[in-house]
């Protein structure tokens, strides 16, 4: 009867995921979708603690389950209440992370328990138990267990990297050569897993044949620990080299990874629940990496290779490129003020500033002026594609405002002013002009159409990704140097005096 | 080849879901405004931890005197709840900043 109930649980847990992402991609049932899909997970992990058998026999260990089940849930908690919106995807990329380790530790898991259940039977080992009487384990048993491990452990490496990156604790790092460590790394990583997996195999079939089984057994678990090092070499060589532009590509390519991790887990329990979970993640994550790709004119082939880091390096070679302007504050008041048309490009200095309120204050303040204002959102600003609309959306900026890349583009040479507040590549013209520069081809935001474009940045440092802008020494433009948060006050001071 | 065909047979209807899966996962995601991108992502990000179903299996099945397969099994479970909790409450977060404004 018991049964009955957890497979009902499940099939309700897969339709709520289903459903649950097909209402986040719309804004009106977004919140809803997400609540469904939590109220799903509800489900699948209560029936699973109260109504999973395995040979007839319920769990055990409660004390241990629901400990663990409180901690995480206390730290999940907090840790998603407290945190900034400007640090929001670092956090993603850390819970991605768990999610990751914990698809490699349940692989640790059942396969310390495959090898003791096959060659280790009982303490001390008899006759009996070493003819193969267990029987050959499958080879999709073992190969689900590698999969498991090595997708989960890359994932959480590669997540680590990318937090560490994001929040600046971890720099860009590249050598010579190290595309080719990481296509020998994989090599190495798929050869030994196959090795383990067909040997494993063919040698539970007879255990016996071994003088001993202890030592089999050994050698099987060092294997496995070898490629559980390899693995997480291989992710934080992975994520490393990749400049800091490409972090929500990697964000999104790793949260599929643990898709997969996850749905490796159904096959090890026939379990529909994380089978169709994790595929379901696993496809729309794939296919969301793909479509961020396109938004930057870059294959996913070119981003896995990690060579944007290794041409940036190249790419900033000029420091020197001529003189920039500045301009006054009451000279941009004035300018915005008179205009007819501005359009304002946030970008990741916005985001650390925390100006969105203030921001939008100012927008406001001149379209009581009678001027038309728009945001230009380039699908890559910030440091996750959507970043801006989700900061501006909490300053209650209207969804009409915030214009798309190629709307955008089509207004900015019937624009007057454009204010460029903390963004830097996405305004780069070099992709457009400089087939040396690491983003040569990325669709940018035209804002040297525009008659006149004030930049605010807090120095003329270089942006995130480490490349020269020629945009700042443009004769069109003048530069509001210092804080989004602090020259947006001022900037509604003066024009509120005009 | 024919072996092949007989692990086919064995788990298809494991490997009917997996296609399946995939074709709904791409057709799911197909129109999604930027807007949601990270909302969805940090969605699905979500779901994926449920793999917390695998640590609680593993968890419940470890034996009391095993205090490795107990520990890293306590751990899985720490981390998976993590990622589903937060996960959820994150994405939680972001969608209130898109609540309809009153005028």
């Amino acid at each position: 009867m018991g049964y009955v109930f957890l497979m009902l649980g499940y099939l309700l847990a897969s339709v709520s995921f289903i459903v649950g992402l097909k209402m986040l991609s719309h804004p009106d049932t977004a919140k809803r979708g997400n609540r469904l899909a939590a109220a799903g997970m509800t489900i699948a992990i209560v029936v699973t603690i109260f109504l999973y058998e395995d040979n007839g026999e319920r769990l055990g260990n409660y004390g241990w389950i629901f400990g663990a089940l409180f901690i995480g849930a206390v730290i999940g908690w907090i840790a998603a209440r407290k945190v900034q919106m400007t640090a929001m995807p670092e956090m993603v990329s850390l819970f991605n992370g768990m999610g990751g380790a914990c698809a490699a530790l349940i692989s640790m898991i059942e396969f310390n328990h495959l090898v003791h259940e096959t060659f280790l039977p009982h303490l001390p080992l008899s006759e009996e138990t070493l003819s193969g009487t267990i029987g050959q384990v499958p080879m999709t048993q073992v190969l689900v267990i590698m999969l498991g491990l090595v997708i989960g452990t890359v994932s959480f490496a590669g997540s680590m990297i990318a937090w560490g990156k994001l929040n600046g604790r971890v720099n860009d790092f590249s050598f010579r050569g190290l595309q080719l460590v990481n296509i020998l790394l994989l090599s190495v990583i798929l050869a030994f897993s196959t090795y383990l997996i067909v040997r494993f195999s063919t040698d539970s079939a007879a255990p016996g044949i071994f003088e001993n089984a202890q030592t089999a057994a050994n050698s099987f678990t060092l294997l496995f620990y070898l490629i559980l090092v390899l693995a997480i070499l291989y992710g934080v060589f992975f994520v490393l080299p990749i400049g800091g532009a490409d972090m929500p590509v990697v964000i999104s390519l790793l949260n599929s990874f643990t898709g997969v991790a996850a749905a490796c887990g159904g096959f090890l329990y026939n379990n529909k629940a994380m089978l169709t979970g994790g595929i379901l993640v696993g496809a729309a994550g794939t296919l969301l990496t793909i479509l961020m790709c396109r938004a930057m004119n870059r294959s996913l082939k070119n981003v896995l290779l990690g060579s944007f880091g290794a041409s940036a390096k190249s790419g900033s070679r000029s420091s020197e490129q001529g003189s920039f302007k500045e301009i006054t504050l009451s000279d941009a008041g004035m300018m915005m003020a008179y205009a007819e048309r501005v359009m304002i490009v946030p970008g990741y200095g916005l985001a650390v500033a925390q100006a969105q309120h203030i921001c939008h204050e100012l927008e406001k303040l001149l379209t009581q002026r009678g001027v038309e204002v728009a945001y230009a959102i380039h699908p890559v600003a910030g440091r996750m594609p959507g970043h801006m609309n989700v900061l501006l959306a909490e300053a209650d900026v209207s969804y009409e405002k915030l214009l798309e890349l190629e709307e955008a583009n089509q207004l900015l040479p019937r624009t007057d002013v454009v204010l460029v507040l903390g963004a830097n590549d996405v305004v780069n013209p070099a992709a457009k002009t400089d087939p040396a520069s690491p983003i040569y081809g990325m669709p940018i935001l035209d804002v040297e159409q525009a008659r006149q474009v004030i930049v605010n940045k807090r120095s003329m440092k270089p942006g995130y990704a480490g490349i020269e802008n020629p945009l700042f020494f443009g004769t069109k433009t003048s530069m509001l140097f210092g804080d989004a948060k602090k020259v947006l006050q001022e900037l509604v001071a003066t024009i509120k005096e005009i | 080849m024919y072996n092949f065909l007989l692990w086919l047979d064995a788990y298809q209807e494991m490997i009917y879901i997996v296609v399946l899966m995939i074709f709904l996962g791409i057709e799911v995601i197909g129109r999604v405004p930027s807007v949601l991108h990270t909302p969805l992502m940090s969605g699905a990000n979500a779901i994926h931890g449920v793999v917390i179903i695998g640590a609680i299996i593993v968890m419940g099945k470890a034996d009391p005197e095993n205090y490795v397969a107990l520990i890293l099994g306590f751990l899985a479970v720490v981390l998976g709840t993590i990622n589903v909790v937060g996960g959820f409450v994150v994405t939680d977060r972001m969608l209130d900043m898109f609540r309809k404004k009153r005028h």
